[in-house]
């Protein structure tokens, strides 16, 4: 509200000009004016419907310098554009400025026409009442029946578990960043659930344990986006029915409704998103007013909502690239102004940097920093990291390590690749598919701890057991041929002139020989990196490469997945091609021998930042892995925004409670539709003004707010929504609903500015209202109406499947691919 | 009458005799000893082959761009009289007499040249001086990387030449819209304009950068022309439709022209056959269409049919049965139903026949007149050779009080399932794995780390993918197994809803009436007992469409015997028949566009790829070729100096541009307004070019090497003159600043034809060096220069 005082001169500087280019009933033009409140719309509530709002005093500043421009016959011929160029939300100095005569008989202007203080009170209970019905009735269907089903569904299993493990304080791997598990976590842990329950698989049953905490805390965040939505359409269009509309759209779209429901990172993702993009809004009008409380207040929390979203999932960079477009053509604009000086600028810009760069990065560590400090034991996840990380977690062997010091033959040892989330080399007792290579056992990388891990090291020429004790212990050295023998099949690690299984140009590496009886194909030449010959190889810190020793070649994974019949684990090659490159540099993890005294290591102690790294680099590789396999059905991009095919979150057969994640078809192709009309229509109106046409006032009003508000919008929606269909990695339709959000706002500017311009052109004020009003009330009551049709989708059904024609549901299969 | 006469006809020519010598110099460097060497130099292995299709009329599929530039190479050949007969599988080999190289070469050769004259009429369209475009003429012409690049059967020079030529004609257009909109050299220029956008694209896929950098800065003018409130709006309007005929509408149609001429020319099957679709094979002379002429369309009840999956991976296949049966248990424990195996087969075989059978009647001959199948049908599908029916078996439930005894035991685990070998059974997991009770499978479906469970109480697994359910040919074991043969035809492809099942051309899923399980093609070899052959399946979670379980009729005759034994020689029999049916032009278009897209070759690594990082600071090359006993080698390596310098222009220009963009924002106007637009427009152009043609390789996955940035660099290399004659302009006040720099320029320019110069013999290959002058050429270790250990 702080900033509305100042912006009131704009306002009234706009409605004091004398000239009205073509006023559109001078009648309406006069009553808009006695109605330039800002902030405080006069009208009764029954009037917002009536189309009679106060628009915003931003865009009515706007019109004012547009208007200005206009005037005087001498700008006319000027370069179009120029005068139309947004001056972002700085429309109040600017244009006091701008008019400066005129201010001085404001005051006197405005005076008579203030009205009682005690309606204007009334209005803004009135706006309160009206925001907390809003979300009232959000809340309201977001928590009806919530502990519904009594079960795990869908993705619960792993946040759920996720929770659990933080609870637990066990380290775990995942390819989100931990701010939404560790939200979900702290709410379990504040509601009373103890972390014992094992989230195994949907549709166990949660019998005792306390589940309703986790879910109650995304259904709140969901439930907030419906009031986040209102308010940033309301700041985007000052229209209250746009703002109703937008509102109705979400609450009653059972999509958003179920994906608020269960125990998801998606609520939590989208209560960031879309918080950041209520704060962004707020801070840009409240842009004549720079370093004041409220812009600095609204500044901070959109940098803070962008270190949320992006703790969560990394999708949320797509909200901080909005942002960060916004923010680089608003000092674009700032830059421009050349009535402020280069200082000013220069504050402008630092205090960005501090609050959208500096505060979300300071955040986002934090939020690592504690995961890792929550996260002390030995859990799932220690695979998945090299082994000085894992020194960190207690209950792993590494953790406070004592192990031989130096690999001797007869050692059984680990081997793990030293690029980062590549995993230990691996063997198991399954060969390699006809027509692939040699049909030899296959060797992989594998990310987990597995018996399979282990080979033991051996000479290359006797196959005497080196453990005997009657042999003395010998050292392996840089530089000696050696044998690793995979210990659970004895078969030795081998290599050959056959292509490797995916990389052609590789050669193939197998298990080979009965009994660690092989061929001189088998033999390895050990090297550590950068040391002399003869060097001892230490575990652990040594950082080793195998060189085959007839091909030459380097023993090496080149971190693509092999398909079903190598279980989806990662291809090992033999490299030709002597490049120095990390996937072939190994280093030993876990070592066994008996005959040598262990050693305490203390040595592996990574700092924080390398830390950070290799759990980034983790989770991109993860993230890169989940590639749909082949003859599989994905979800396509294109598929969403159609409603095409929903998730089944619970539930399969007639006789199981389904609940069944689909949009609401009347919202989706309601918002598909509208974004096709504002398409239409915006550039409609971008070449009418690039033409120079004449726009009457009211029009123009009207086409700011399009172009504007609706095209950040718009953005929003490209941004939330394109970058899937780059996107190498499984798609799910869930990962429309960011994009939907900002549709749906879409949506409500759309339609509204619509209704008023279809009312506009009807000359006759009294029908022009009732259009307005039948339009809008129709949107919503059918909005509502499709809701009541669908709720069965979200609040669960039992019974028989749509297909049958004695299912409630038969009539509502509108498509063939929805099957519920 | 004779009113013309009274003036004299006077033809003048204005010849810019700078721009001859340059062009003929351009055509000595590129043309000198064109046919040497005599021998397949690199990528020359793999775009002959292709030329060598077009002289043989042979139909093929390369996934690596449109078929334009093949065509242009084969052009070549068409001139010089080749007749395809060489065996294009090695680099190095030497060519036969009956290869005419010279004209092979010819055509590359000549493009590469038309850059230098190119390069300086841009310059010069751009607004700068005589002397910066000689400077970029010369600079084109020094440069080793597209000397080597132009003077082999290659396509990159194909390409810069027709990405130069869309910009210069653009410049033409866009400098006489100023002067006289409508004439007719304005509608030339803005023809070719669309024109060589279509041949960059058609060249290869990259040029679509070039195309999209061209539109953009068309549209970016056409929006100033609305703009502009001095033209009428039905002027505007004639503007814009010109535009967009010219470069939206003929792209479009040279493209279609593109595939229609390859489709003309290349009418034969050939080895690539396989992976078009039946109606595509059928359409070409040889191969398939021999086998399906004169086919019955429709299908009826008691034809004789070959199912071919539609998908067609790993490879097409053919619905196929035989004798054996599924093993009674397989490795992992689970059960079967020990009926007959029904597989996909990807030979041409007698199992391949099916008999389409009514359910309802008992014959397996056609009945006169023949009584088509429709869409929605339930049918039956007997196996021709054994007569059994296609079915997907079902277990029945036992029974309450029912003793398990009367399933055959293997029955008895049909839904234990151990989870696979170590994929996820981790100790500490211990109830994710091992046996479940029954009916209870579970897999790993979504990825990794996601845990799916399916409830199969009743069925029967497929063999290899446990979620789907077994397809075989039913055997009466007289047990509690009902056969589940009915089969509901769905064409996929109908457009009404009673439409005909049609060989070849209707696309069909045959869906399973018990169970909606639809017949699939799951992608996986069965193990010996199954012969390596596919396995295929019945789907049940169908999620929406997918061609793999998708199926048409390849072969397709009307039976005629009831008798097995009379039958089977009837299948032995070939079929007979003989019209052929015509697809379409768009729909072979579109067709053999998809798989174009589609097709994926999986070749990652080569010995000279390298990574878009490496190539803006040179520190890769390519051997192309190296003479079989001397040490005279083709090497690919650019111009050091120039690609320096290059680079550094480029990043001179960005901070110049910023720091004049920024300042005139703040209202300070270092450079008047029409010199500012022609430098943006310069920038737009030139450094704009250099990132489309750059940038996007960072996010490609196929194989890179060094050539792919020549376009890019070409780009570069015109930057780089209008750059120096800006801060020549701009800082040189005094004439002596003025000489010293126009010295140091020259300076450079000398340095640069000395790194040519010693660069040369790689470049033609035409000299053996020493072992030690090549080492002294090694200035980079990365630069893999061949030297022959004697």
């Amino acid at each position: 509200m702080l900033c509305a005082t100042s912006r009131l001169l704009a306002a009234r500087t706009a409605t004091a000009l004398p000239a009205q280019p073509r006023g559109r009933g001078p009648g309406a033009r006069c009553r808009r004016r006695e109605l330039h409140f800002p902030g405080h719309p006069e009208l009764p509530l029954g009037d917002f419907l009536a189309g009679r709002l106060p628009r915003s005093s931003v865009s009515a500043g706007r019109r004012a310098i547009l208007r200005r421009g206009r005037m005087p016959p001498a700008v006319r011929g000027g370069p179009a554009g120029v005068e139309l160029r947004p001056r972002r939300g700085r429309c109040g100095p600017q244009v006091t400025r701008a008019v400066g005569p005129d201010v001085a008989a404001e005051p006197t202007a405005r005076s008579p026409k203030r009205p009682a203080r005690g309606s204007r009170r009334f209005e803004a209970a009135g706006r309160w009442a009206l925001l907390a019905l809003v979300t009232l009735l959000a809340f309201a269907t977001r928590f009806h029946r919530l502990d519904e089903p009594p079960h795990i569904c869908w993705d619960e299993t792993h946040f759920g578990k996720m929770g659990s493990y933080y609870i637990n304080r066990t380290f775990f791997f995942d390819v989100h960043p931990p701010l939404g598990k560790m939200l979900i976590g702290l709410a379990g842990y504040l509601s009373g659930y103890d972390g014992t329950f094992l989230f195994q698989k949907p549709g166990d049953k949660y019998e005792h344990h306390n589940y309703m905490g986790m879910r109650g805390f995304c259904a709140f965040l969901g439930s907030l986006l419906v009031p986040f939505a209102y308010l940033t359409v309301l700041e985007l269009s000052k229209s209250l029915p746009a703002a109703l509309l937008t509102a109705a759209l979400l609450t009653f779209d059972t999509g958003c409704l179920t994906l608020s429901q269960y125990i998801l990172l998606d609520p939590i993702l989208m209560f960031f998103i879309m918080a950041a993009m209520l704060s962004m809004v707020k801070y840009n009008s409240c842009a004549d007013r720079p370093f004041s409380a409220p812009w600095w207040f609204w500044l901070s929390l959109t940098g803070i909502n962008l270190a949320g979203a992006l703790g969560v999932k990394f999708v949320g960079l797509f909200i901080i690239l909005q942002v960060g477009w916004n923010t680089i053509s608003d000092l674009w604009h700032l830059f421009g102004d050349l009535s402020l000086s280069v200082v000013t600028v220069g504050k402008h810009l630092t205090a960005r940097i501090l609050c959208l760069i500096v505060l979300p990065l300071t955040l986002y560590t934090a939020t690592y920093a504690v995961h890792f400090m929550v996260l002390n034991k030995s859990g799932p996840g220690d695979g998945f990291f090299s082994s000085a990380f894992q020194a960190r977690l207690s209950g792993n062997n590494l953790h406070n390590a004592s192990i031989p010091e130096h690999l001797a033959y007869g050692s059984v040892i680990t081997v793990k690749n030293v690029r980062m989330a590549m995993g230990y080399l691996h063997s198991h007792r399954h060969l390699y598919p006809e027509g692939i290579g040699a049909r030899q056992q296959q060797v992989t990388t594998y990310l987990h701890k597995d018996y399979n891990n282990l080979w033991i090291i051996k000479k290359h020429n006797t196959n005497a057991d080196p453990l005997d004790p009657s042999f003395p212990v010998e050292f392996v050295r840089h530089g000696d041929i050696i044998r690793l023998e995979h210990k659970e099949t004895s078969r030795n690690l081998h290599s050959h002139y056959h292509e490797a299984p995916l990389t052609r140009k590789h050669y193939q590496v197998t298990g080979y020989g009965i009994n660690g009886t092989g061929d001189s194909n088998d033999f390895w030449r050990i090297e550590v990196v950068n040391r002399k010959f003869g060097n001892r190889i230490k575990v652990l810190r040594s950082r080793i490469r195998l060189i085959h020793l007839v091909t030459g070649c380097v023993l090496g994974s080149s971190g693509k997945v092999l398909p079903k019949w190598g279980w989806e684990q990662l291809e090992v090659t033999c490299t030709p091609y002597l490049k120095e490159t990390l996937n072939s540099i190994w280093n030993v993890e876990d070592h066994i021998n008996p005959k040598l005294p262990n050693i305490s290591l203390d040595v592996l102690q990574p700092t924080f930042p390398e830390i950070l790294l290799e759990s980034h680099m983790v989770m991109i590789r993860g993230n890169n892995g989940l590639k749909p396999k082949d003859n599989e059905f994905t979800s396509k991009p294109w598929h969403w925004p159609i409603n095409y095919q929903g998730l089944r979150f619970s539930g399969i057969n007639d006789t199981d409670f389904r609940v069944y994640l689909l949009g609401n078809p009347v919202v989706w192709w309601l918002n598909l539709l509208s974004i096709a009309l504002y398409l239409l229509l915006g550039s409609i109106i971008a070449v009418a003004m690039q033409r120079g046409a004449c726009l009457p006032a009211e029009v123009e009003g009207l086409s700011q707010v399009l172009l504007q508000g609706g095209g950040q919008l718009l953005l929003g929606w490209m941004l939330h929504y394109f970058p899937f269909f780059l996107m190498g990695r499984i798609l799910y339709f869930h990962h429309y609903f960011p994009a939907m959000l900002f549709s749906s706002m879409l949506t409500g500017i759309l339609w509204d500015t619509l209704l008023r311009l279809c009312a506009w052109s009807l000359a006759s004020s009294s029908l022009a209202r009732g259009i307005y009003a039948v339009g809008l009330l129709s949107l919503l009551l059918g909005t509502a109406y499709s809701f009541y049709l669908f709720h069965p989708l979200a609040y669960g059904m039992v019974g028989p499947l749509a297909q049958d024609p004695r299912s409630p549901m038969a009539g509502l299969r509108w498509l063939e691919s929805w099957d519920f | 009458m004779l009113g013309f006469l009274k003036r004299p006809v006077v033809v003048k020519a204005d010849i810019n005799l700078n721009v001859v010598v340059l062009t003929a110099v351009a055509l000595l460097s590129r043309l000198w000893q064109l046919a040497y060497p005599r021998a397949v130099v690199f990528d020359e292995v793999y775009y002959g082959q292709y030329i060598s299709f077009y002289m043989k009329r042979i139909f093929f599929l390369d996934g690596s761009g449109p078929p334009f530039g093949h065509m242009l190479l084969a052009l070549g050949g068409y001139l010089g009289g080749f007749d395809g007969n060489f065996l294009w599988n090695r680099i190095g080999a030497e060519y036969s007499s009956n290869v005419p190289v010279w004209s092979l070469r010819l055509l590359p050769a000549l493009t590469g040249a038309l850059l230098v004259p190119m390069a300086y009429q841009i310059l010069l369209e751009l607004g700068f001086s005589h002397c910066a475009a000689t400077g970029a003429a010369l600079l084109m012409l020094i440069e080793n990387a597209l000397i080597t690049q132009s003077r082999l059967m290659l396509l990159e020079s194909v390409l810069i030449f027709f990405n130069l030529l869309a910009v210069l004609s653009y410049l033409k257009f866009s400098n006489s819209q100023k002067q006289r909109p409508f004439s007719l050299s304005w509608w030339f220029w803005l023809t070719l304009t669309g024109v060589a956008c279509s041949c960059a694209v058609g060249v290869k896929y990259v040029g679509v950068c070039t195309y999209l950098l061209v539109l953009t800065v068309a549209s970016v003018h056409a929006w100033h022309l609305i703009g502009d409130r001095t033209l009428s709006h039905v002027r505007v309007l004639c503007h814009l439709l010109a535009r967009a005929a010219a470069l939206l509408v003929i792209p479009a149609l040279m493209y279609l022209l593109f595939f229609y001429v390859h489709l003309i020319l290349v009418y034969r099957s050939g080895p690539h056959d396989q992976i078009m679709s039946s109606a595509f094979q059928a359409s070409l002379e040889g191969g398939l269409a021999r086998i399906t002429q004169g086919q019955p369309l429709e299908v009826a009840y008691g034809s004789q049919v070959t199912l071919k999956n539609v998908f067609g991976k790993p490879v097409p296949c053919w619905l196929h049965s035989h004798q054996s049966t599924y093993p009674m248990i397989y490795e992992n424990g689970r059960g079967s139903s020990h009926q007959q195996q029904v597989t996909c087969y990807p030979f041409k075989d007698v199992n391949n026949w099916w008999i389409v059978k009514d359910p309802g009647r008992h014959q397996l001959v056609v009945s006169n007149p023949p009584r088509p199948v429709r869409h929605g049908d339930v049918v039956q599908l007997v196996h021709g050779m054994t007569t059994r029916f296609l079915n997907t078996p079902r277990v029945r439930r036992p029974a309450p009080g029912t003793a398990s005894t009367s399933l055959r035991p293997a029955l008895l685990s049909v839904a234990e399932w151990r989870c696979p070998h170590s994929v996820d059974c981790r100790p500490s997991d211990p109830t994710s794995c091992g046996l479940f009770p029954r009916g209870v499978v579970i897999g790993r479906v979504r990825n990794s780390l996601h845990w799916t469970v399916w409830f199969s109480r009743h069925d029967v697994a497929a063999p290899l993918s446990p979620h789907s359910q077994e397809v075989s040919c039913y055997v009466d074991y007289n047990i509690s197994m009902p056969s589940q043969n009915l089969w509901r035809l769905d064409i996929v492809n109908r457009e009404s809803d009673t439409e005909v099942w049609k060989t070849i051309l209707s696309e069909v899923r045959l869906v399973h009436v018990n169970t909606s399980a639809v017949l699939k093609l799951s992608g996986a070899h069965l193990p010996d007992w199954g012969f390596r052959q596919l396995e295929v399946v019945g789907e049940k979670l169908s999620r929406g469409y997918h061609e793999s379980m998708v199926w048409n009729v390849e072969e397709h005759r009307y039976g005629k015997s009831q008798e097995q034994k009379e039958r089977e020689l009837e299948l032995h029999s070939p079929a007979q028949m003989d019209v052929s049916r015509n697809l379409s032009f768009m729909a072979r278009f579109l067709e053999l566009q998809w798989r174009m897209l589609t097709v994926r070759s999986d070749d990652s690594e080569h010995k000279y790829s390298s990574s878009p990082l490496d190539w803006v600071t040179l520190d890769t090359s390519i051997a192309y070729w190296l003479h079989p006993r001397t040490s005279a080698q083709i090497h690919l390596l650019g111009n050091a100096v120039i690609w320096a310098s290059a680079g550094l222009a480029t990043l001179v220009y960005a901070l110049l541009f910023l720091w004049y963009l920024l300042r005139r924002r703040r209202g300070i106007h270092d450079l008047p307004e029409d010199s500012w637009l022609r430098w943006a427009l310069a920038g737009a152009l030139c450094a704009g070019g250099w990132a489309v043609n750059y940038v996007p390789f960072f996010m490609m996955e196929k194989t890179l090497f060094l050539y792919h940035y020549l376009p890019a660099l070409a780009f570069q290399i015109l930057l780089l003159p209008a750059v120096l004659e800006h801060l020549g302009d701009r800082l040189c006040r005094s004439p002596l600043l003025r000489s010293l720099f126009s010295g140091l320029v020259v300076a450079w320019y000398s340095c640069a034809c000395h790194v040519f110069n010693t660069l040369r013999p790689l470049t033609y290959g035409d000299k053996s060096l020493s072992p030690s002058e090549l080492k002294a050429l090694r200035w980079k270790d990365s630069w893999d220069i061949l030297i022959r250990k004697h």
